[in-house]
């Protein structure tokens, strides 16, 4: 395989990461619990489309990516499929991603493979993205005895999507068992801040190992896809 | 002393700004809550029409731009609930009367977002109207709702060219696209029209307001303004209006155009529009869904607080 081609595996994953999360969160628009949460869950949304334009813009068309591939060819994380369910199950998703994304993006700005000029400036927005997500971690945590529950079940339903990102990708230069090891004192010390119990069960199954990066999706990500897509397939070749 | 409503009065008629601390009548507080309160409330109704198409929208780039839009709208809500919270108000206080039913909001937010291009027609005409209404209430009498007008119109502009070139991408495109483009603008040109609010004869708060130097035009004059901007701007869209009546008239240096179906305004304002229902239902539903995480920053920050405070002690 080409070194291009190897670097373009590796785009699609990312990019396809930050486009279905953006699109997941862009959801919340005119839902948010409280009007700066408008702004914010808005503002991560935008900050994670401009990185998937980016790093799609690389290996292809921006637009015909996102809108002509099907189910199986998507690359992104199932953490970041995950529909948004409760502010808790998004907050939990945020956590569990943003986290990854920071340490993994500052890996890749400290580097000069092909993406340090791209993560140079992504570290500033995940950065930002990981504190929301934490402070909000830490406010629904130990808030009151409804939002504890709330958010204990989220950080566990999520649980088992969080080995996948630690899986190896072809073309990415990152050490991965670094970043899983960071990820992990990180993600185990907020939780515990948050009189959070860290999950137990395991973060990823024999039957999803890197499931969202070969292509394999859970069921709700068919339905998002075929919201996301249908008006730019309605109109073959037209341009907006 | 001089009598504080001489005071008032005197500065009003200088042109100078009345400020949080001031002393002010009654009336013109509550006015100003009112109208306030009902524009902060249109912002945060305002996102839904649109954010119905953000997860469908048919570029990565347009995409970007209406989830960019509707933020700045949420954006514009927090500063006028700022700005009516100098007034002696809550934002709790307004957003509950919102829910209830007892404050309003611009009745174009109850029409629907049908295709894609509705969301070009409202950055054109809905947001081309709202300019046109508002650019003059960044010299409004009060100086928080001034100050605030003053940015919220430069955003809200450049959302009207964004929507414009939008409409323009459709009008230019495949017959399809140029035939939607065509359609939203004959379903949202007339109730952009009724955004200005009830014809002169028929406005009860206009003249006060104008009096007080809230508003500086009346309804008429502001609903003339949009048509006279307008209408170029549809010829150069390669769009028609829905208006067979309109014209421009050489004599009056202005358009004419046809009679506003003022029924139809009325019912849509006593709730009955399309979409009324389903607003406030989508409204007050985040509401109270968000109740839970609400509570939990409260309860969160008093915890901290009490922490803090301890530590304090010890130390």
């Amino acid at each position: 395989m080409t070194a291009a081609a190897v670097a373009h595996t590796a785009a699609l994953a990312l990019g396809d990461d930050a486009l279905v999360l953006s699109h997941r969160l862009g959801e919340w628009a005119g839902h948010a619990p409280v009007l700066e949460e408008e702004v914010a869950l808005a503002n991560i949304a935008l900050d994670l489309l401009g990185q998937a334009r980016i790093l799609l813009s690389l290996v292809g068309d921006e637009d015909e990516l996102a809108y002509l591939r099907e189910e199986r060819a998507f690359r992104n994380l199932q953490l970041t499929e995950q529909p948004n369910g409760d502010f808790a199950h998004t907050i939990a998703r945020q956590l569990y991603f943003s986290t990854y994304q920071h340490l993994l993006y500052g890996q890749l700005a400290a580097g000069e493979g092909p993406f340090a000029p791209l993560a140079a400036k992504a570290v500033k927005e995940t950065a930002y993205h990981r504190d929301h997500a934490e402070q909000w971690t830490l406010r629904l945590g130990d808030g009151t005895e409804e939002s504890h529950g709330r958010m204990q079940r989220a950080v566990d339903a999520l649980w088992r999507f969080t080995g996948e990102p630690f899986q190896p990708v072809e073309g990415l230069d990152a050490d991965q068992e670094t970043l899983e090891a960071q990820w992990l004192t990180s993600v185990t010390s907020v939780l515990e801040r948050a009189t959070l119990t860290v999950p137990e069960g395991p973060r990823t199954g024999a039957w999803a190992a890197g499931a969202g990066r070969q292509g394999l999706h859970t069921e709700s990500f068919g339905r998002m896809i075929a919201e996301m897509q249908h008006l730019h397939r309605s109109h073959p070749g037209a341009t907006w | 002393m001089p009598d504080p409503q001489t005071v008032f009065d005197a500065a009003v008629a200088a042109d100078e700004r009345i400020e949080p601390r001031d002393w002010m009548p009654d009336a013109y507080r509550a006015s100003l809550v009112r109208q306030i309160a009902q524009h902060a409330h249109s912002e945060i109704i305002g996102m839904q029409p649109e954010a119905n198409w953000i997860t469908r929208a048919p570029s990565l780039r347009r995409k970007a731009i209406l989830m960019a839009k509707v933020q700045d709208e949420a954006g514009h809500g927090l500063y006028l609930y700022s700005a009516a919270e100098t007034l002696g108000t809550s934002r709790e206080e307004l957003l509950d009367k919102l829910h209830a039913g007892r404050q309003k909001y611009s009745s174009i937010f109850n029409y629907p977002t049908l295709t894609w291009a509705d969301v070009g027609a409202i950055g054109w005409l809905v947001d081309g109207a709202a300019i046109t209404n508002q650019v003059p209430i960044c010299r409004c009498s009060y100086g928080p709702y001034a100050r605030a007008m003053v940015r919220i119109c430069k955003e809200e502009s450049f959302h009207q060219r964004q929507g414009f070139e939008s409409l323009l991408a459709l009008s230019q495109g495949t017959p399809e696209q140029h035939a939607m483009a065509q359609d939203a603008v004959n379903r949202w040109w007339w109730p952009s029209l009724m955004m200005f609010g009830p014809p002169d004869d028929e406005s009860s708060h206009s003249a006060q307001s104008m009096e007080w130097k809230i508003k500086r035009h009346s309804n008429d004059e502001l609903r003339q303004r949009f048509v006279d901007i307008a209408a170029p701007q549809a010829k150069a869209l390669g769009l028609t209006l829905p208006d067979p009546d309109l014209k421009w008239n050489e004599e009056r240096g202005q358009h004419d155009f046809g009679a506003i179906d003022w029924a139809e305004f009325w019912d849509v304002l006593k709730g009955n529009g399309p979409c009324n229902e389903q607003r406030i239902t989508q409204r007050r539903r985040a509401h109270e869904e968000g109740a839970w995480v609400r509570d939990a920053a409260a309860a969160y920050a008093t915890k901290q607080r009490e922490h803090d405070e301890h530590k304090g002690e010890v130390a």
